[in-house]
């Protein structure tokens, strides 16, 4: 009896020692050959059974697989700190930090990474975790391979969750296509592809469609997959179109104000709204260092620092050289010009002439569906953040006394000044009013275009094209204005080009000028007349 | 004081100012820096300056030129074309300087081409080009499109198995006949004109919503597509981030761009990029003893571990060390005798292997595809067996096919034709 299980123990632990063996025998072969080569080590290593394998196929994917010269063993290096510190990829024991010229890389392509990550995904499907086997069920999708039938049928019979089921059931549509199974059952599964309908769906189908056998049913499910693709692309050009639109918005509010208001061409307004991207820029860098756990917050943190910002900018600008020249709007325009490169010079000494990198917090990256209709998070809050800064500012020049200051000093100086109402004062608030708006869109731009000293430049066109097509002077036309610029270029792209469908758009406002001078939404009354 | 005494005082004081620099010119060479420092290029070249300003120094380390310390003459054009061909000038009259480093962008380059023509003094322009040119003047140490765009298309469709081609581009130049070679190319090798995508965007496109999911539609018809980006500077950040958003991987639809290096990626949060491609002749990562050393020169020099190295920077690298080789070898700074001693001139480059001038004034390079890793680094995933030399004329366009370039004696033509054997261009 004794015996026995000693014998039982001994075949256990060399069984164990087998694969030990196996898997250090493979992953000593990675660095050699070609990415061919490498692929047919990963199958190898995947098929293994041995735990490990996970660590060394994740670790190779992300390319941290390092040949340690001096060790002469695979390593995996992590950065800790500042530092690079080698562990050994089998035992994870540490062997000590490496330098650039102390490990060589062991390579992958795109080609490769699609291997590991069907192999892992095969041996993720057993994972606890559903969503690890969601996203599993998703690479044995992409790869299509019939030889993981047998895994997936496995995995479908035991699976509990309902969306990884569906996934399985799709990728086991997708091996059996592959596969050599007969006409029905493919049919079957091109039946499931229907289901799905989507670009993927879509991309697998197509390959299908000069069969004889399955060509005719194809045809129809692609058809229809093609038909749905079409309404849905017109809803998603809306959406691309309103998400435009709400750029514009944020970019032209504050000229909306400055210009529209109080008639200053200001073409510094560009640079302000980069003030404010770089004022996201520094409280980010800020909190990275200092508290890096509330860096999802740091967004909040940096609106209002921003609009100070950027508003007391504004209000430097408007004393020091505007206040001087109103009624002079050539020179308004140039000394104001001259300010703008001023502005982006300073920025360039300062931080440097490199885009700057601010990062997206977590409720602001990827995207979701909606039907075939993708949605990014960061275009859908810049557009609700750029419905917020609209209502407020409405709030603000209508409801509250300041506002009403505002609009009585813009509509007839000389009576409101007999009023008591201090002009230069108002004057300088409701510039720095647009400024701070103009920084509060710096904010929002930081987190999908690039923060470099040139970010500004590319709105100060797109910025008075809303506002003079709007109409001067008007909240609304601001609004109307942006969004439906934004929809008229997102229609024209896919048609003219993204350089035609720009030119179009500003051969339809110069001629549109010519109808009604006063933009969409003309003010009326006593106020036009100064 | 009148403004006439005025007037004569500055006159006096600039001319004292000149005969001074005239004076320091006789026992220094002086080598002119034509970049950019401010405007929108300032991201780019700010960079090429300061390399330049270290190999000076250390030129200047190891004894100088000749036996004469060298002097780096520092002009900022502001990203402004025209003032490009002014600095030019201001370099060559006023400074005398032996030789200029500089330019970016294609436009600048067309610009002072007429200066150096003029004055007949040594350009030598370190960015990757559209091709279809040679100038007597001008060193192209950057890639012509066979030495990034061809490479990296064969690439694709070697080890991607690609089938179907976008070609997005930034609207101007380099895109532009980049993208009609390369077209020529994919449908010479049988590649169906359907298969083909073509997309230009203006300068500093942000909005690429609309052009991704059309990327994403095209390739979505089950064969295997790829990207080949010639979209320029800034627009990128924008555009890998859409992609980013709408869930595109380079396991689906890989990018390989000619315009995006290490210093771009600077900017950016590459966790999305990563298997995205890039072409160019030289990388950070490559693993070479004179790379180390040279990464290790230029983070000593500017002080900073952070900072980067590119191709561009490569290229000057080269390009400086022929020109120093060149001058030795002529023994002067005489424009012509330096024009001649630099073909044949061969420098070790930072890839391990040994660049040479070609007839045709442009270099010899290896060529390298590297895909984006997370920490913004490139991973060759392929390399050319040999070196290939730059070409002049592009061998896949009808009207510069019959072109040759090749500045030695007896031929000394930057664009003779093979066909009516004349020197003067196609028809």
């Amino acid at each position: 009896m004794l015996k026995k299980l000693f014998l039982t123990f001994a075949i256990l632990f060399y069984g164990a020692a087998a694969f030990a063996q196996d898997l250090e025998a493979l992953v000593a072969q990675l660095p050699g050959g070609s990415y061919d080569d490498r692929a047919a080590v990963v199958l190898e290593i995947s098929q293994t059974g041995d735990e490990r394998a996970f660590a060394v196929l994740e670790a190779l994917k992300a390319g941290k697989l390092f040949f340690h010269k001096g060790e002469g063993i695979i390593v995996e290096v992590r950065e800790i700190g500042d530092e690079d510190i080698a562990f050994n990829i089998l035992d994870n024991t540490e062997i000590g930090a490496v330098g650039r010229r102390d490990a060589k890389k062991i390579k992958v392509n795109n080609g490769l990474r699609r291997e590991i990550s069907a192999a892992l995904g095969t041996m993720y499907l057993q994972s606890t975790d559903p969503s690890v086997r969601l996203e599993a069920a998703d690479a044995v999708f992409k790869s299509g391979d019939p030889t993981q039938l047998a895994a997936l049928e496995a995995a479908i019979l035991a699976e509990t969750d309902n969306k990884v089921r569906t996934a399985l059931t799709e990728a086991r549509a997708v091996a059996i296509l592959n596969d050599d199974a007969d006409v029905s059952a493919k049919l079957a599964a091109i039946e499931v592809l229907r289901e799905r309908g989507d670009r993927d769906a879509q991309g697998v189908l197509s390959k299908f469609i000069t069969d004889p056998d399955l060509g005719e049913a194809v045809a129809t499910v692609l058809a229809e997959i093609e038909q749905n693709q079409k309404l849905w692309g017109l809803v998603q050009n809306v959406w691309y179109g309103l998400s435009l639109g709400s750029v514009l918005l944020l970019a032209a509010i504050g000229l909306a104000i400055t210009f529209g208001v109080m008639g200053v061409i200001n073409m510094a307004h560009g640079e302000l709204v980069m003030i404010g991207a770089y004022t996201t820029f520094a409280v980010q860098e800020f909190i990275r260092t200092s508290m890096p756990e509330y860096f999802d917050m740091s967004l909040l943190f940096a609106a209002p620092l921003a609009f100070l910002v950027a508003g007391s900018v504004g209000i430097g600008i408007e004393r020091g050289v505007v206040r001087h020249l109103y009624g002079r709007p050539l020179e308004t325009l140039l000394a104001t010009w001259g300010i703008s490169l001023i502005l982006q010079q300073t920025v360039r000494s300062i931080f440097g002439p490199n885009n700057r990198e601010v990062g997206n917090p977590d409720w602001m990256s990827g995207a979701f569906e909606i039907g075939a209709m993708n949605v990014t998070y960061s275009r859908m809050w810049i557009l609700v953040f750029s419905l917020m800064v609209f209502t407020g500012l409405l709030l603000l020049l209508k409801r509250t006394s300041m506002g009403l200051r505002m609009r009585a000093v813009t509509q007839n100086r000389a009576m409101a000044a007999d009023m008591g109402i201090n002009t230069g004062w108002v004057d300088a608030l409701t510039f720095g009013l647009g400024a701070g708006i103009a920084g509060l869109a710096g904010v929002a731009l930081s987190q999908i275009d690039n923060v470099s000293p040139n970010l500004g430049q590319s709105y100060i066109v797109d910025s008075f094209m809303v506002v003079v097509f709007g109409g001067a002077g008007n909240l609304w036309g601001a609004l109307a204005g942006a969004f439906s610029l934004g929809i008229a270029n997102k229609f024209l792209e896919p048609f003219a080009g993204a350089v035609l469908a720009k030119i179009l758009v500003l051969v339809f406002i110069i001629l549109f000028i010519q109808k009604r001078p006063r933009g969409l939404f003309a003010l009326k009354g006593r106020a036009v007349e100064n | 004081m009148n403004s006439l005494n005025k007037f004569a005082l500055g006159l006096g004081l600039s001319a004292s100012l000149l005969a001074s620099s005239a004076m320091a010119a006789e026992d220094t060479i002086k080598v002119g820096i034509l970049h950019s420092l401010s405007g929108t290029m300032a991201i780019s070249e700010t960079t090429l300056k300061d390399v330049m300003l270290m190999l000076i120094e250390e030129q200047n380390k190891a004894g100088g030129v000749l036996g004469k310390q060298l002097e780096a003459v520092v002009v900022d054009p502001a990203s402004d074309w025209p003032l490009f061909a002014e600095k030019a000038r201001e370099l060559i009259e006023v400074h005398d300087v032996s030789a200029v480093f500089g330019n970016w962008t294609s436009v600048s380059r067309k610009s002072v081409l007429p200066v150096f023509e003029e004055l007949n003094n040594i350009l030598f322009y370190p960015v990757q080009y559209e091709g279809e040119e040679s100038q007597r003047n001008v060193f192209y140490t950057g890639a012509a499109p066979n030495q990034q765009a061809i490479p990296a298309v064969d690439y694709l469709m070697a080890e991607e198995g690609v089938e179907r081609w976008v070609l997005a581009g930034t609207d101007y130049v380099y895109p532009r006949t980049t993208n009609k070679i390369l077209e020529a190319y994919l449908i010479g090798l049988g590649v169906s004109p359907d298969d083909i995508m073509i997309n230009y965007t203006p300068f500093g496109h942000s909005d690429w919503q609309t052009i991704v999911s059309d990327i994403a539609a095209f390739g979505s018809t089950g064969v295997k597509t790829a990207v080949v980006s010639t979209i320029n500077g800034d627009a990128n950040v924008p555009f890998y981030k859409e992609l980013g958003n709408q869930g595109i991987s380079a396991e689906d639809i890989p990018v390989v761009a000619f315009s995006v290096g290490e210093e771009e990626l600077a900017g950016l949060d590459t966790g999305p990029l990563v298997g995205h491609l890039a072409a160019w002749n030289y990388f950070m990562s490559v693993d070479t003893d004179e790379n180390a050393d040279f990464i290790d020169a230029w983070q000593a020099f500017i002080g900073s571990d952070e900072r980067v190295t590119n191709d561009p920077m490569e290229a000057h690298y080269i390009g400086f060390n022929m020109w120093v080789k060149a001058v030795e070898a002529a023994g002067t700074t005489d424009t012509d005798a330096v024009i001649d001693a630099l073909v044949g001139v061969a420098v070790p480059n930072l890839t391990g292997g040994l660049s040479s001038m070609g007839a045709n004034h442009h270099i010899t390079k290896p060529v390298l595809v590297g895909e984006i890793q997370d920490d913004g680094q490139f991973d060759v995933v392929w390399e050319t067996d040999g070196l290939v030399l730059g070409d002049a004329w592009s061998d896949f366009l009808p009207e510069s096919s019959v072109l040759i370039s090749d500045w030695r004696a007896p031929l000394s033509c930057g664009n003779f034709n093979v066909e009516t054997g004349a020197c003067g261009g196609a028809e």
